[in-house]
């Protein structure tokens, strides 16, 4: 059985069957408690779990992170929420410095079970400050582990797997997808955390991305299916572990590979699924990677600005028949 | 050693007709330009992103404006067309950066949460909550560094208050005597959440205490009351005396930004703080001075017009080339940027 949900309500329902399942799961974070969360993730969790285990933090995200480090290495397991994820810059230290970092430190000794989670990427007409992605940063830090995604059913599987991980994990979402609705299963399902999903079989060219650029991929898709261009669309899903098996299977079949990412090319994680590529499947490639990526600028304001900063569908079909000498 | 003054209407300096005059139109100013991005929000809808509305806040920038002088430096939050007017953005450059047009005072790329005009010494705009309480400090130090006797005026929210930024830099900015001036609008909300439930003092005033920093409440629905405190607090910063911490109580009329409801405050609560309107209350003080009503009203229009006209002229103005999106990343006018 299954019924057509909102992401908002399939993160929230993660989050809610995990906290019925462990008490020692809860969530901390500004606005998530009376307010019921900045985008509403989190409605109706104070209602029911009351104000010791969904808790409205002050607007100090070091403060309240390096909070939720230390109960989570104590025997707690807080989902830590900030509103958006350019918000999390300030409480770097703690998830950098010290989430990722205590269980070496300690030699094993105490492990640290926590999820930062929260909205990541350009999200319109919001300025400089309010639209990065933070992929990249968090997944070049070993001890952590990232998943991003906006899929509802991808959502729950990985939210409740990622509050069950025994070590830190990144968790992205996007704001502007929050009501996207996708169907999810009644029934209880787990997904694994570092396997992604291919969302859309094809023959002649690969799309990988991950988060809502998997949207601009599936379109970009249909488009390409009316040009006669059959195109495999890779959902990465977890960005570390990344997966990239399924990525590889996928270019042996087509032979050529597009990677679109909204994040800054720079060393980002297109750089690094076009590294293992051209490693493991050099011989398979019929054309050199193409990536298409947010541009390397800051993201203005204007919605002229935003537009050209943007990958889109007209990016992704530019970059595919680049690759298909077509 | 520092202590809680409490500013009231009844301040003792006596000021002029000409400067109730000044803070009339400026809130006035500030309002209608307001009022009307509201409505170009809701109903023509060619505003877009956030909109930090500083409705029924106007008395702090009017104070400001008139306590001190143009070499000052202002820095702020994202909640900031009051204080880039107060500081003299005009409103056609302010009008159009909202519409995110080129003729904008940072060409259509900042929009509503990121003013800035150097030539005016307005140093922004600052969205992620909290950054600007170290940048403030930072500016006073360039002045104190260079021989100024300038001043940083830096602002910040009542949630604000509660980053950790504010314990380091006022701990620099008294141990360093830094020039600057703290100012907590305090409008009793951070998005939905009220002081009482962020914090066990209550009285932001006193977390300046802590540092020995001189700490104030002031009555922020006056402007002679925040003029009266920015005045001293400049002279004590001029004498190379250091920094001063002015908690300004106030309310915001508005939600936090356009998609809130405000169901977390009540109607008494709002209506308690709108009887003492500053405009109104200034209005009825000039009144009071001899000023007629059909002086005023006309002021009103002249007002209105230049609102309207900021409007139209962010109308027509064009849109930023996509161009721009290289520009202003870099000094550097040669940077090789990544372009696949
Ligand atoms: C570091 C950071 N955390 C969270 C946010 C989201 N946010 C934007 S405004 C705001 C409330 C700030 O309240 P306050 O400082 O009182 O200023 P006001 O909006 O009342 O002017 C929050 C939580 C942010 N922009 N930056
Ligand atoms: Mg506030």
């Amino acid at each position: 059985m299954s019924r057509k949900i909102r992401l908002r309500e399939a993160l929230r329902e993660a989050m809610s069957e995990e906290m019925r399942r462990d008490p020692n799961v809860l969530i901390m974070g500004e606005e998530v408690a009376l307010y019921n969360g900045a985008y509403k993730v989190s409605q109706g969790m104070l209602e029911e779990f009351g104000a010791k285990r969904v808790i409205d933090t002050p607007i100090a995200e070091l403060g309240f992170t390096a909070i939720g480090v230390g109960a989570a290495t104590a025997g707690l397991r807080p989902i830590i929420e900030f509103m958006t994820w350019n918000f999390a810059v300030l409480a770097f230290d703690q998830i950098v410095n010290h989430a990722a970092k205590i269980y070496s430190m300690s030699a094993g000794q105490i492990n640290c079970p926590i999820v930062f989670r929260g909205p990541t990427g350009a999200a319109g007409q919001l300025g400089q400050q309010h639209s990065q992605t933070f992929e990249s940063w968090m997944a070049n830090v070993p001890g952590l582990k990232v998943v991003s995604t906006v899929n509802p059913y991808d959502a729950k599987g990985l939210l409740k797997t990622a509050i069950r991980d025994n070590d830190p994990v990144c968790f992205m979402e996007s704001e502007v997808c929050y009501s996207d609705e996708g169907e999810v299963p009644t029934d209880e399902y787990l997904i694994p955390l570092g396997v992604a999903d291919v969302k859309r079989q094809g023959t002649d060219v690969t799309l990988v991305s991950f988060n809502k650029m998997v949207k601009v991929c599936l379109s970009a898709a249909d488009e390409l299916a009316k040009m006669g261009i059959s195109a495999e669309v890779v959902d990465l899903r977890s960005i570390r572990p990344l997966d990239h098996e399924t990525v590889i299977k996928s270019v042996k079949k087509t032979n050529r590979l597009v990677v679109v990412d909204e994040s800054w090319p720079f060393a980002g994680v297109s750089a690094e699924v076009c590294y293992r590529v051209q490693k493991y499947a050099f011989d398979y490639l019929d054309a050199p990677i193409t990536r298409v990526n947010g541009a390397d600028t800051s993201v203005p304001f204007s919605s002229t600005l935003v537009d050209a900063w943007m990958p889109n569908p007209e990016k992704v079909i530019k970059a595919v028949k680049a690759v298909m000498y077509r | 050693m520092a202590k809680k003054t409490k500013t009231t209407a009844n301040t003792a300096t006596t000021f002029s007709k000409e400067t109730y005059l000044q803070w009339f139109e400026m809130m006035y100013r500030i309002r209608r330009f307001e009022e009307q991005a509201f409505m170009v929000y809701q109903v023509q809808r060619k505003i877009r992103g956030f909109l930090h509305l500083c409705i029924g806040q106007e008395a702090i920038y009017a104070g400001m404006m008139s306590a001190c002088r143009p070499d000052d430096a202002w820095i702020t939050a994202y909640r900031q067309h009051g204080t880039a007017l107060a500081k003299g953005i005009s409103p056609r450059a302010a009008m159009a950066e909202l519409f995110g047009k080129y003729t904008g005072n940072v060409k259509g790329k900042g929009g509503s949460m990121h003013y800035f005009d150097a030539s005016l010494r307005y140093y922004g705009g600052h969205g992620i909550v909290g950054g600007q309480i170290g940048l403030g400090a930072g500016i006073a130090l360039a002045d104190q560094y260079q021989g100024k006797d300038s001043v940083t005026l830096c602002l910040f929210g009542d949630g604000a208050a509660r980053q950790g930024m504010l314990h380091e830099a006022y701990n620099m900015a008294m141990t360093w005597k830094l020039p600057v001036i703290y100012i907590c609008e305090n409008n009793k909300y951070a998005m939905g959440t009220s002081v009482e439930r962020t914090s066990n003092v209550q009285d932001i005033y006193k977390l300046g205490l802590g540092y020995e920093m001189p700490s104030y409440q002031v009555d922020g629905m006056n402007p002679e009351a925040v003029h009266e405190a920015i005045a001293k607090a400049a002279q004590h910063a001029r004498e190379g005396k250091g920094p001063t911490f002015l908690e300004i109580n106030t309310y915001r009329y508005k939600g936090h930004s356009m998609s809130d409801p405000s169901k977390y405050r009540t109607k008494d609560e709002e209506k308690a703080y709108k009887e003492q309107d500053p405009i109104m209350v200034v209005e009825r003080k000039l009144l009071s001075l001899g000023m007629e009503q059909t002086a005023l009203d006309a002021l009103r229009e002249q007002i209105n017009a230049e609102i309207a006209d900021s409007i139209d002229f962010a109308d027509k103005s064009p849109l930023p080339p996509a161009t721009e999106l290289y520009t202003d990343n870099y000094t550097q006018a040669d940077y090789p940027f990544i372009m696949d």
